[in-house]
């Protein structure tokens, strides 16, 4: 009857004083990504479609998937280098363990970057090494069960392949490349989550994730060009799958589609016709994000080749291509060995200062922070910074920009030119170090919704410091997953904090050839002192 | 007590005594000093030579590098050429950090806020204790050339010199020596000491720990303690360079544990993690440029694969297409 | 009541004995760093048990008990923290109760030397009470908060759709399940049926 705290709390006490790899993966309801649907892996003609749960006992695997299991392992070794040196050479040195954000936020040692990539080397030892298949468990090697698979499962979608861990190593692991590996032989097996195939499938389809029509498309940024011209007065002319542009623009669809993206992407429209570029968008090529990248190399050669295959097409000279993260990873690491070379391209060179992107040679895509530092740098825009006097603003730098790329002071350049009040997070927790959103590598679905809010923690608290400190009220960044991502985190850890795409505050700080006086800003929120309220 | 410790500690142990034993006995010497010293070297020759190969066949489909700062874009941007390197120059200049200064480790810093402002400090002990084995651990290899170069060359002496300079003790103590047993036993209580190390940490992670310190200490051991005599050292290791080996009347049976240990280091090495040493150089998130856009990476197996082309999508909507606007390539 | 200033001599102990015995509820392997860890930028499990846990005992060890707002809001971040976690319910804010325990053990001599009676101890044990069920009421804001942040994502991407019929393609036999079913169900999409060579 008299129950001491103690006892209460042992419950949670209990959990690992066995070894890990006694230990299961708890795979409760709310504790995994929803599998994807049987009729999806039909359409993508993926292997093993049936409908499952995680939570079931049975998982459905077909017969030899062991073997199948082993044999893509063994391919995967044979096809890289990367795979077959991590698999070698970690030493357990522990540098990496506390990097991780979904290790910070929850405590779970599987969290440990290498501990999750021991995993798979578990298994690696015990099928391909001599000192596993004589030593079995004192060498660290495992026999693949079922278990071993759940875990899998559970551990390789509690990833973001934001490869913080990567800088910390001494021998430069790259956990994302260990996650993308052990996530293609899951895909074999059928294990799969729905919040990345339906998309994947959507875009093979239509053109983008979201599965936009293109009259839909076209409409959609109609509506942002009459809500522009409201705002500003000025009358916005976008073209659509039109030959002979000089440049092709692609952006993430989830900027087309849902808030605070939307406004980046009137960003992008406003500052396009105020500098007059000749360029079109494709409603075919609709989609920069891909989340080929988050199911197989394959996957996401096939979604990508849509860019080059428009660009062609239409016979533009060059892309540019909006603010996303891990798209920007598959631009500069993986498109154009993939697709390329794309030598009907010409050489990015910007129409208005006339400078050449020698650094885009062969793949003739510039990000637009690129384009647009370059445009403020010679003075091409005409801003009012005042304009976002009322927002305090910090940087997020997102993962895939910072590790896979490194565009650190081109955004910070465009920021700090359109607002007056920017103030840096801890060192620690920025460029390329940067703190994860803890939805990234599609993990931004809303049955994990605790694990979202747990892996974005570290970020969270950081964006809380300059919050409390600085008053910091706008959280600015250049991904679409993060602009989807960070205003539930900070509705959850630090309200009072909203979310900014770069474009949004460059078109609010741009003052357009015969704009009207702006009252309001691309939200239809009320600009400072335009309603006599001086703003100090 | 942690079973992967124990039985760590143990093989270490078993194989020391193993070779004191046949140390001892005479007949067994030709074996131990010897036929073992070769064929441990031409293992750890032939099985270095082996795991790099293994590696380097798997070919590098892409170009991934890890970036640790700024890329090279306009001109008047600052460009991190070490962090982010976009040409060759770079990537040496990168992996040299890497090998020579353990860069990525020392990255580790800390923030802390001490009253109103953040301070930063290094968590700065793994970094020099793995700075501190690896040098050491250098100094006592280049060191022992001497037993197998004769005459002996002026930079070894010089090491020698320079590893003795505090002049303590007679035989002036080496400090490269000791440092190693240090940072080697430091490496371990770091192991056992951090719970999420110890939770983790393989057999395979205590046994060359224990099996270097034991080198150390059986070197120790000889070199103040027991004094061998270094002419009959000597003269065993000149005979195994010159390929004509012959094993000295006055040998201290004790050397054969020091030997036989090395040799156990010399064979496990390769098929270990140990290998990291290797490995390093080969690692594609450090060892490439981030000129992905500016150079083409080619990937030999790069699939042929058949997407949805325009052509597909506008079969598919053409109609929508066309009562939206849309120009299309083909009316109908 | 000589509780409050034994309370207040003890402060730092108090605060740091139920912060350790809060992390003792992580798994072995994280308990020791969410103590030891000072960045708390690397840290933020420990940083927020600490803040929490400081800030609380601060109040609730003055002798005239504070407002329960003030204490809502010190408690608010580790609960908060404990909502997002793996945990049940009970075990969420089982911590708060081992305040109790700590005061114990770490007013031992006190009690033994009669300074610190066990009327005393009973009245702050009151106070305990009602901070944990202000605890109960943290924790189950928060995750209503969740479920209202998880409902109001789907809303927010399916908006415009609802504004523009037609606006979404359904893969055939696919649907969009980003979406939730009920919504592109009735969400006056058309049926694939229409067009039935839909797909590759």
């Amino acid at each position: 009857m008299d129950i001491k705290p103690e006892e209460m709390i042992k419950i949670s006490n209990a959990m690992p004083k066995k070894s890990w790899m006694e230990t299961p993966p708890d795979l409760s309801d709310g504790k995994f990504c929803y599998p994807a649907k049987a009729k999806t892996l039909e359409y993508l003609g993926l292997p093993n479609p049936r409908d499952w749960s995680p939570a079931d006992e049975d998982w459905k695997l077909p017969e030899n998937w062991q073997q199948i299991i082993h044999e893509g392992f063994k391919e995967r070794l044979d096809k890289y280098r990367s795979l077959k040196v991590f698999m070698d050479v970690c030493v357990r040195c522990g540098a990496c363990a506390d990097k991780c954000h979904f290790y910070l936020g929850s405590g779970d040692p599987k969290n440990m970057p290498f501990l999750r990539a021991e995993l798979l080397r578990s298994i690696y030892r015990n099928d391909f090494t001599l000192a596993g298949k004589l030593l079995g468990k004192f060498a660290g090697a495992r026999k693949m069960t079922t278990t071993v698979i759940k875990e899998w499962f559970s551990y390789l979608y509690q990833c973001t392949e934001c490869r913080r861990c990567s800088v910390f190593c001494p021998y430069g692991i790259d956990t994302a490349e260990i996650t993308m590996m052990g996530r293609e032989l899951l895909n074999l097996i059928g294990l799969n989550i729905n919040w990345i195939k339906d998309p994947v499938a959507n875009c093979s389809k239509t053109g983008n994730h979201l599965g936009i029509q293109p009259q839909n498309f076209k409409e959609i940024v109609e509506f942002f060009c009459e809500d522009i011209e409201e705002i500003t007065g000025v009358k916005i002319n976008p073209s659509f799958n039109r030959k002979g542009a000089e440049v092709l623009f692609v952006t993430p669809s989830g900027d087309a589609f849902a808030d605070p993206g939307t406004y980046t992407f009137m960003g992008y429209l406003m500052l396009f016709e105020h500098i007059g570029l000749d360029y079109t968008l494709s409603t075919y090529a609709s989609e920069g994000g891909n989340f080929g990248l988050f199911t197989s190399s394959d996957m996401m050669k096939k979604l990508n080749a849509k860019m080059y295959h428009e660009a062609e097409r239409l016979g533009v000279k060059y892309i540019i291509g909006g603010e996303c993260g891990h798209m920007w990873r598959v631009v500069n690491q993986y498109m154009d060995t993939m697709n390329g070379p794309a030598n009907f391209l010409e050489v990015p060179k910007s129409p208005i200062t006339g400078t050449v992107f020698e650094n885009a040679a062969s793949t003739k895509m510039i990000h637009i922070a690129e384009f647009t530092a370059d445009l403020i740098k010679h003075n091409k825009l005409k801003l009012d910074p005042s304009r976002n006097d009322h927002l305090k603003v910090t940087w997020h730098d997102s993962c895939n920009p910072a590790r896979a790329m490194g565009i650190l002071e081109e955004p910070r350049y465009v920021l700090k030119s359109v607002c007056n009040n920017f103030h840096e997070m801890p060192a620690n927790t920025i460029r390329e170090e940067t703190f994860c959103c803890g939805s990234g590598a599609g993990l931004n679905t809303e049955e994990i919704m605790e694990q979202r809010l747990r892996g974005g923690l570290p970020r969270a608290n950081a964006v809380k410091y300059v919050h409390d400190k600085y008053g910091v009220n706008m959280l600015a960044c250049m991904c679409a997953i993060d602009r989807a991502a960070l205003p539930p985190l900070m509705d959850y850890w630090v309200p009072g904090v909203e979310v900014i795409g770069l474009h949004e505050l460059v078109a609010n700080a741009l003052v357009m050839d015969g704009e009207i006086e702006r009252t309001t800003n691309l939200r239809f929120e009320d600009l400072p002192g335009a309603e006599g309220d001086s703003d100090e | 007590m942690n079973v992967n410790i124990v039985l760590s500690l143990v093989a270490v142990v078993v194989l020391g005594a193993l070779a004191f034993l046949g140390g001892s006995a005479p007949v067994l010497q030709g074996v131990f000093g010897i036929m073992i010293p070769y064929i441990a070297f031409v293992m750890f020759l032939g099985g270095f030579i082996w795991r790099i190969m293994k590696w380097a066949k798997s070919p590098v489909p892409f170009r991934i590098p890890t970036t640790c700062g700024q890329q090279k874009s306009l001109p008047w941007i600052k460009h991190a050429k070490l962090e982010n390197p976009s040409s060759g120059l770079g990537v040496m200049g990168r992996m040299a950090l890497e090998i020579f200064t353990f860069r990525s480790l020392f990255r580790n810093t800390k923030a802390e806020i001490k009253g109103d402002r953040i301070s930063y400090e290094w968590e700065i002990w793994l970094w020099l204790g793995s700075l501190a084995f690896h040098y050491s651990f250098l100094a006592v290899l280049v060191r022992h050339m001497r037993f197998f170069l004769e005459p002996v060359p002026a930079a070894i002496k010089f090491l020698e010199a320079a590893d003795g300079f505090f002049q303590i003790g007679l035989p002036i103590v080496m400090l490269s020596g000791v440092i190693l047993f240090a940072a080697a036993g430091f490496l371990f209580a770091r192991r056992v000491a951090t719970p999420r190390l110890r939770y983790t940490s393989l057999a395979a992670d205590y046994f060359p720990l224990f099996l270097i310190m034991a080198i150390a200490l059986s070197g120790m051991f000889m070199r103040y303690f027991l004094r061998v005599d270094i002419v009959a050292v000597k003269e065993l290791t000149m005979g195994l360079a010159t390929l004509s080996p012959t094993i000295p009347a006055n040998i201290d049976p004790f050397l054969f544990v020091h030997l036989f240990l090395v040799c156990v280091l010399f064979v496990y090495f390769p098929f270990s993690k140990l290998m990291h040493a290797g490995g390093i150089f080969l690692s594609p998130t450090r060892n490439m440029a981030n000129n992905n856009r500016a150079k083409r990476h080619i990937n030999p197996w790069n699939p042929d694969l058949t997407f949805v082309t325009y052509e597909k999508y506008e079969n598919t909507f053409r109609e929508k297409m066309i009562e939206a606007g849309l120009p299309v390539e083909k009316e109908s | 009541m000589g509780i409050y200033k034994h309370l207040d001599a003890h402060a730092k102990e108090i605060t740091k004995a139920w912060t350790t015995r809060f992390s003792e509820g992580y798994p072995t392997v994280g308990g020791q760093f969410i103590m030891k860890e000072k960045d708390s930028f690397n840290n933020p499990i420990g940083a927020m048990a600490k803040e929490s846990f400081t800030g609380v005992f601060a109040l609730i060890s003055q002798e005239v008990m504070p407002e329960m707002e003030a204490l809502r809001q010190k408690l608010d971040p580790v609960i908060r923290l404990r909502a997002v976690q793996t945990f049940i319910p009970s075990e969420g804010v089982a911590f708060v109760f081992l305040l109790k325990t700590v005061i114990r053990e770490v007013l031992k001599k006190e009690i033994q030397e009669g300074k610190v009676t066990q009327d005393d101890l009973d009245s702050f044990s009151r106070r305990v009470d009602q901070l944990s069920l202000a605890a109960f009421d943290i924790y189950m804001a928060c995750r209503e908060q969740i479920y209202r942040i998880r409902a109001s994502e789907v809303r927010t991407r399916t908006l415009n759709i609802l504004k523009t019929k037609d606006i979404l393609c359904e893969v055939p036999e696919v649907g969009t399940e980003i979406l939730p079913h009920d919504v592109y169900k009735n969400g006056g999409f058309e049926k694939s049926d229409e067009n039935p060579d839909r797909g590759l």
